[in-house]
């Protein structure tokens, strides 16, 4: 009950103010569309100051503390998860936030209080569900999808959005794709942590540890796949009205056949290239938007231009050895 | 009886008896490949790209045998353009193809002891073998290691080019094949030049 309380009356006011602080700063319109992220990298947030005081220690691998009882300085290491890099916190989407927006005040105390470690964040969906100015990223039908994938089903409520969301780096990418490569770089690292990191997995299952280069060996050249398509695009069943589909599949139900890539009407249309795809879904549009993307995908770059121009030449070329061949049959009759 | 050249030794017809299979094989996988469907392909993909890899490295393996062997042999004199006003030449034939051949006249080059291929077919055998051979297996294997490919090339994608440039080229071989083949028939006799691949001798004129 007082965590509920202490929850609601500290959301609404803050996230009044910092949605303020958002127009003034930014001069934005709420309803133009993010700002990208290198635009603001190096504004300066308005708790710059205040965050100080959490990175003074959680900003590096080393933490200094003053020991009342033999009332000397102390230096002792920070564990290396709980290290949270500025120049990271300061890009991702959250880079507007203190802290303690997020985390309870009385952090500022050390040694943090015990209790503090029992309280339950927030989740996206508390400061995001219903609210017009994020309509665009649908989050409650990405709950409602994410409560459905074999994460949520096999590993509950510890499995949350944080798991994958880093609260503290991550940051919209392929909305904003400049770069596709790094796009899916990072979205596939996001997987990677958990599922190239046993220490990681294991903390939310029992099963034993998943090879992923040894369940993939059925796909061939898998190192130019796994740099090309996200794990999502095999993983995740389709969902046209989100950017990002976020229902990862049990294993028996994920892509594997080659063709839902590899075809004129490739799943990548509707997952990857989903945004360059749909200014042309014309003959030629998907070709240009793979062009654009430092991608060939066989089988679904097909450019109609040279098909019709080989089909016209071979259809040619056939025609004329026929009529040579009549014109020989012809003329050794009449000899 | 007519007379007989032994133009075609065991190894130039073990060649190009495996040459022109792999060459089949290769061109069905492809299009296969490239044409691939959900519901209809001629060939399944995965099973179509195994098919294609493996094809292709035999078919690497039969062209240097095609290059060691034609040259140590002396073979590789046909291959080479040695008569001055060779462009001369090539309308000469070519003007037989189109003209003479309807008019009974008699073939400009004929097949004998020292000539082996009229000078377009000679030409059309250095283009494919000398020419889009190396292209075709340099950027097949340019797209079997992709990591070895420059990723970008004048602003576009250097796979994107790679690609293109291997099925262009396999384009003109698979037409080349189509139109060799043709071309094969108007030998001394109709069915002279393919007996002379099976067994070797071929009819002069
Ligand atoms: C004097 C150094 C120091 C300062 C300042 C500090 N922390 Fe910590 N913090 C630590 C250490 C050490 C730990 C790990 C031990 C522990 O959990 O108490 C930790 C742990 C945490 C944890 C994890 C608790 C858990 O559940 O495991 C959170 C969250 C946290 N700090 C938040 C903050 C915030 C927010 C601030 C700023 C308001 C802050 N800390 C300031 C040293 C510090
Ligand atoms: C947008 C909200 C948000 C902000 C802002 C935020 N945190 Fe966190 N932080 C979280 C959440 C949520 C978790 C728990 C993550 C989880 O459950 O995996 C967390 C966990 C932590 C932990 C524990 C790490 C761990 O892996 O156990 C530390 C330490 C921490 N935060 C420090 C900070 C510091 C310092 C800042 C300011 C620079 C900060 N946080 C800002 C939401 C936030
Ligand atoms: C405590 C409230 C809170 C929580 C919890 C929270 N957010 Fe946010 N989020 C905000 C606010 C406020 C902003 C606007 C910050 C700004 O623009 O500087 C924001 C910004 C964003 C943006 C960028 C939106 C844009 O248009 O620039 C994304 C994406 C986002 N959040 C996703 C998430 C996800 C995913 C989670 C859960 C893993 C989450 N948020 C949790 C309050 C929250
Ligand atoms: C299994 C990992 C995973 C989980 C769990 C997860 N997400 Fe995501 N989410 C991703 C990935 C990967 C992306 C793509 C990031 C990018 O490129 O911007 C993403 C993107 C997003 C985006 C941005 C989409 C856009 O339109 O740009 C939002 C919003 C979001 N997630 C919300 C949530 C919410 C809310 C939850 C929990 C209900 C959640 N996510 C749980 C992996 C996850
Ligand atoms: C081309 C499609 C494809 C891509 C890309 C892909 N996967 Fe898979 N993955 C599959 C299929 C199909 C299976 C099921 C294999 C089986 O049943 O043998 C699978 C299996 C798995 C499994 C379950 C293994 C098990 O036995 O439980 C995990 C975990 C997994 N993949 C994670 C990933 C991650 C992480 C990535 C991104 C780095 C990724 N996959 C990329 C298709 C893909
Ligand atoms: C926080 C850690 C974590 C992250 C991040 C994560 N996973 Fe998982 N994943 C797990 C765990 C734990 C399991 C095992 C669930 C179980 O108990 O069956 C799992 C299972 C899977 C499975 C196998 C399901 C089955 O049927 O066996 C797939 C597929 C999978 N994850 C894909 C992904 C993809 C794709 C991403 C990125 C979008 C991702 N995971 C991100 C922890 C993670
Ligand atoms: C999720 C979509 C997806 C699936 C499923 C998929 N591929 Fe691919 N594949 C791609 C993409 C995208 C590329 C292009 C990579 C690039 O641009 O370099 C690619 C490239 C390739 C290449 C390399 C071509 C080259 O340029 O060197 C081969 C071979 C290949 N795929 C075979 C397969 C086979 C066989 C299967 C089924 C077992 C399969 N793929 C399934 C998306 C997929
Ligand atoms: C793309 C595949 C092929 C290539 C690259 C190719 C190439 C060649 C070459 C270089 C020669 C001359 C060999 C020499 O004596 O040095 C030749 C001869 C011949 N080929 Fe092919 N060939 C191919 C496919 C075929 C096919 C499918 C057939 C028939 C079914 C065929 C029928 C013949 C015949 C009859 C000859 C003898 C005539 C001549 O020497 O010009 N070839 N081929």
């Amino acid at each position: 009950m007082k965590y509920k309380y202490w929850r609601r009356s500290r959301v609404i006011p803050f996230t009044l103010l910092l949605s303020n602080l958002v127009y003034v700063s930014f001069g934005l319109d709420p309803a133009a569309s993010a700002p990208l992220v290198a635009d603001t990298a190096f504004t300066k947030s308005a708790f710059y100051d205040q965050n100080e005081q959490c990175f003074r220690c959680h900003g590096n691998s080393k933490y200094t503390y003053f020991n009342p009882v033999s009332e000397k300085d102390v230096s002792a290491t920070m564990c290396e998860n709980r290290v949270i890099h500025r120049n990271e916190f300061y890009t991702a989407n959250h880079r507007s936030f203190a802290c303690v927006d997020c985390h309870a005040a009385e952090y500022d105390t050390f040694p943090h209080p015990g209790q503090l470690r029992m309280e339950a964040p927030y989740n996206c969906i508390d400061c995001h569900g219903y609210d017009e100015q994020y309509a665009q990223y649908h989050f409650e039908e990405i709950e409602e999808e994410f409560q459905q994938s074999t994460h949520y089903t096999a590993n509950g409520d510890a499995f949350t959005c944080w798991k994958c969301h880093n609260p503290h780096t991550y940051r919209i990418n392929i909305r904003n794709s400049t770069s596709m490569q790094q796009s899916i770089a990072y979205d596939n690292q996001i997987c990677l942590n958990c599922h190239s990191d046993f220490e990681r997995f294991q903390l939310l299952s029992d099963r034993e540890e998943i090879n992923l280069i040894q369940k993939h060996e059925w796909l061939p050249n898998q190192g130019l796949h796994f740099s090309q398509v996200r794990c999502i695009e095999c993983h995740a069943r389709l969902n046209d009205s989100l950017m990002v589909a976020h229902r990862i599949m049990p294993k028996d139900k994920s892509v594997k056949r080659c063709v839902e890539c590899h075809s004129q009407n490739s799943l990548l249309m509707s997952s990857l290239y989903k945004f360059q795809a749909k200014e042309s879904r014309s003959d030629a549009g998907f070709l240009n938007s793979i062009i654009l993307n430092d991608a060939f995908v066989i089988g679904a770059n097909r450019n109609i231009i040279l098909n019709r121009i080989s089909l016209i030449v071979f259809f040619a070329s056939l025609g004329l050895m026929l009529m040579h061949l009549l014109l020989r049959m012809i003329f050794k009759r009449n000899d | 009886m007519t007379e007989k050249v032994y133009h075609y030794p065991l190894w130039i017809r073990l060649w190009h008896v495996f040459n022109a299979l792999l060459c089949l094989v290769l061109i069905v996988t492809g299009i296969s490949m490239q044409f691939s469907e959900p519901n209809r392909s001629l060939v399944p993909f995965d099973l179509a790209v195994s098919i294609h890899n493996s094809a292709a490295i035999l078919l690497i393996i039969n062209y240097l045998y095609f290059l060691i062997v034609n040259r140590l042999s002396g073979n590789r004199m046909h291959y080479k353009i040695t008569e001055k006003g060779y462009v001369k030449m090539l309308i000469t034939q070519f003007r037989y193809y189109t003209l003479g051949i309807f008019r009974g006249e008699k073939t400009p080059f004929p097949v004998s002891e020292v000539r082996k291929f009229n000078p377009l077919q000679q030409f059309a055998y250095i283009v494919i073998l000398y020419w889009f051979f190396p292209l075709i297996i340099i950027t097949g294997l340019g797209l079997f290691f992709p990591e070895m490919i420059i990723t970008r090339i004048f602003g576009i994608s250097g796979l994107f080019l790679t690609d293109l440039f291997h099925i262009l080229s396999g384009f003109v071989v698979s037409m080349f094949m189509i139109v060799h083949i043709y071309f094969c028939t108007m030998g001394t006799r109709l069915t002279s030049l393919f007996k002379g691949m099976i067994n070797g001798w071929v009819e002069i004129h």
